[in-house]
């Protein structure tokens, strides 16, 4: 399953919070192209710190992160130009609510690439179509619901055309009603070979969309390995014990 | 402005009465100090008509053609026809010299008080405007990490929030208006505009920090930069927020431009000054100089509704 060249290489992470907290206490993990990975563990494990770092949302005060052979820690690297590779979706969405659906995806490539208005609507349109919200690129984010919402907001990372995509918890502020829909997106979008990142506490989706599971816990990672062996045989305590509170 | 339902009439009949015994008791009082109400005098300040003579510009003889007034010179080299005018004392076939009077002609004049409330108008606008970049600019400084810009905004604020805008008209006429050579509108301009920045960038400062980070997070994560961020995604967010707030300041500026008529500018304030002192009669000058204020002012809070609802169509 695993055989693309690595696109994300992490070595030796670590983040340091301004109060003297410890974040990621030496993170290393390599990523292939087309890979699903997902990062499960308890809250304040350091999993969305680590999946922020990924695109310089959090800087990092020691170690390595490679993404796509440019190094970001590098002062060099145009930070912006990494990002535009790897989009990133958020627990509370953060869909622009100013601007209608439409506005919202074709924002980016309008300013960033400099793409023209009808092209951008072009693309958006597919992407649109492609989430199920074909009709709705007129509403303004207020009017739809979490799960519409939240399925504009991939649209929008992937009208950045990503290599690599960071969902963060991307369904745990939805009604459980809705976590299905976005799901389903996210499905779709592993099939097509996107590399994903995901921090997720669904197990059902890690069992069937990953093809690695990432245990972390107190800023290190604990255990990782295809979600047969950690689901059905995890070796660490700390895992047995998570998996033994949350399934 | 006032709606009226049903159930509170009788607060609203409260209301009415109050008012009127306001209006009752002003009218009384000026009574009991034999103040000669003159209104009739008021409007000549306002737009008066003013006749204007039409003069001969050579010498010839008048006829009528119709309406028409028609003068040709002696040699019949030169002829003229006048008929733009209102009244005219001459009759026809009549000889006239060069300069002299052949008809009249009435013109509206714009009076001193309207052109006050033009130059008021005018001050302020030009204020606001420059008020919004200064304050635009000085807010992104004030949140900025850059100490340098945060010092050199908190400072300006500082100065600018706690002196008084008198003493910096003052300042700004006798002695930045001196060494730049500034004239006195310029002075005045900057001075209110300036004085109005500060004041603009607290309120964006605070528009700017009631968005959530997650916002600028995830216009980052999209590869835009900074300044695009905060052009297509924080901005608009933020000065949406502060619009009500800002409406209150703009409304406040068009009130502080009057102390600029202490440097000599002859706004809606310094011509209500020079009538008064031109015809005694302070009171309904006063009045209709607070009036005229009242208009600006209410119009500009009119507009920033209109612009309020427009940019609800999101919420």
């Amino acid at each position: 399953m695993i055989s693309g060249n690595v696109i994300i290489k992490a070595e030796n992470v670590v983040k340091i919070y301004h109060n003297g907290v410890k974040a990621l206490k030496g993170v290393s993990i390599d990523i292939h192209q087309g890979e699903v990975v997902v990062i499960i563990g308890p809250s304040g494990s350091g999993k969305s710190t680590f999946l922020r770092t990924l695109n310089h949302l959090e800087t990092i005060n020691e170690g390595k992160i490679i993404i796509d052979g440019i190094e970001l820690t590098n002062s060099k690297t145009n930070i912006n130009k990494v990002r535009e590779e790897v989009g990133m979706v958020f627990q509370q969405f953060n869909l622009f609510p100013h601007l209608t659906a439409m506005e919202n995806i074709t924002l980016a490539p309008r300013v960033v690439k400099k793409m023209k208005k009808e092209e951008a609507e072009e693309i958006a349109q597919k992407l649109l179509d492609r989430v199920g919200l074909g009709d709705r690129g007129g509403s303004y984010p207020s009017q739809l619901s979490g799960g519409q919402q939240q399925r504009i907001a991939i649209a929008r990372a992937l009208a950045m055309k990503p290599k690599i995509m960071l969902f963060d918890e991307p369904t745990s502020a939805l009604d459980p009603e809705m976590i299905g829909e976005v799901l389903d997106v996210m499905k779709n979008l592993a099939k097509e070979g996107m590399t994903m990142v995901v921090v997720t506490h669904e197990m059902g989706f890690a069992r069937e969309v990953a093809d690695r599971i990432v245990f972390m816990d107190d800023g290190s990672i604990i255990e990782m390995g295809a979600p047969e062996e950690i689901f059905k045989n995890p070796k660490n305590d700390r895992l047995k014990q998570f998996l033994g509170q949350i399934l | 402005m006032f709606k009226i339902d049903k159930d509170n009439l009788l607060w609203n009949l409260v209301f009415v009465l109050i008012v009127s015994s306001i209006v009752y008791f002003v009218y009384y009082s000026t009574k009991k100090v034999d103040y000669i109400w003159r209104w009739e005098r008021i409007p000549e300040y306002i737009i008066s008509k003013e006749k204007v003579d039409i003069r001969a510009p050579f010498a010839g003889v008048l006829t009528f053609e119709g309406k028409t007034i028609v003068l040709s010179s002696k040699e019949g080299k030169q002829t003229l026809k006048i008929d733009n005018y209102d009244e005219t004392t001459i009759s026809d076939k009549t000889d006239v010299y060069e300069g002299d009077v052949v008809a009249i002609q009435k013109k509206y004049k714009i009076g001193p008080l309207t052109e006050g409330l033009w130059n008021t108008l005018y001050i302020s606008f030009v204020s606001i405007l420059i008020a919004i970049v200064i304050g635009i600019i000085t807010g992104l400084c004030r949140i900025s990490k850059n100490p340098v810009l945060k010092k050199l905004a908190i400072t300006y604020i500082e100065i600018i929030r706690g002196t008084p805008l008198l003493v910096q008209i003052f300042i700004f006429y006798f002695f930045i208006g001196t060494v730049f050579k500034l004239d006195r509108v310029t002075s005045g301009i900057a001075a209110l505009a300036i004085f109005a920045g500060a004041y603009i960038a607290e309120i964006v400062r605070a528009g700017i920090q009631s968005i959530p980070k997650g916002q600028m997070e995830a216009s980052r994560s999209l590869g835009m930069n900074y300044f695009q961020t905060m052009r297509y995604v924080i901005l608009p967010q933020a000065l949406k927020r502060t619009l009500p707030p800002m409406a209150g300041q703009f409304i406040s500026l068009i009130k502080d431009s009057s102390l600029v008529s202490v440097i000599s500018i002859t706004d809606l304030t310094k011509a209500g000054r020079e009538i008064v002192s031109s015809t005694f009669s302070p009171f309904e000058v006063w009045f209709v100089v607070a009036l005229m204020y009242l208009i600006l002012t209410s119009g500009l809070s009119f507009l920033v509704q209109l612009l309020e609802r427009r940019l609800a169509a999101s919420d």
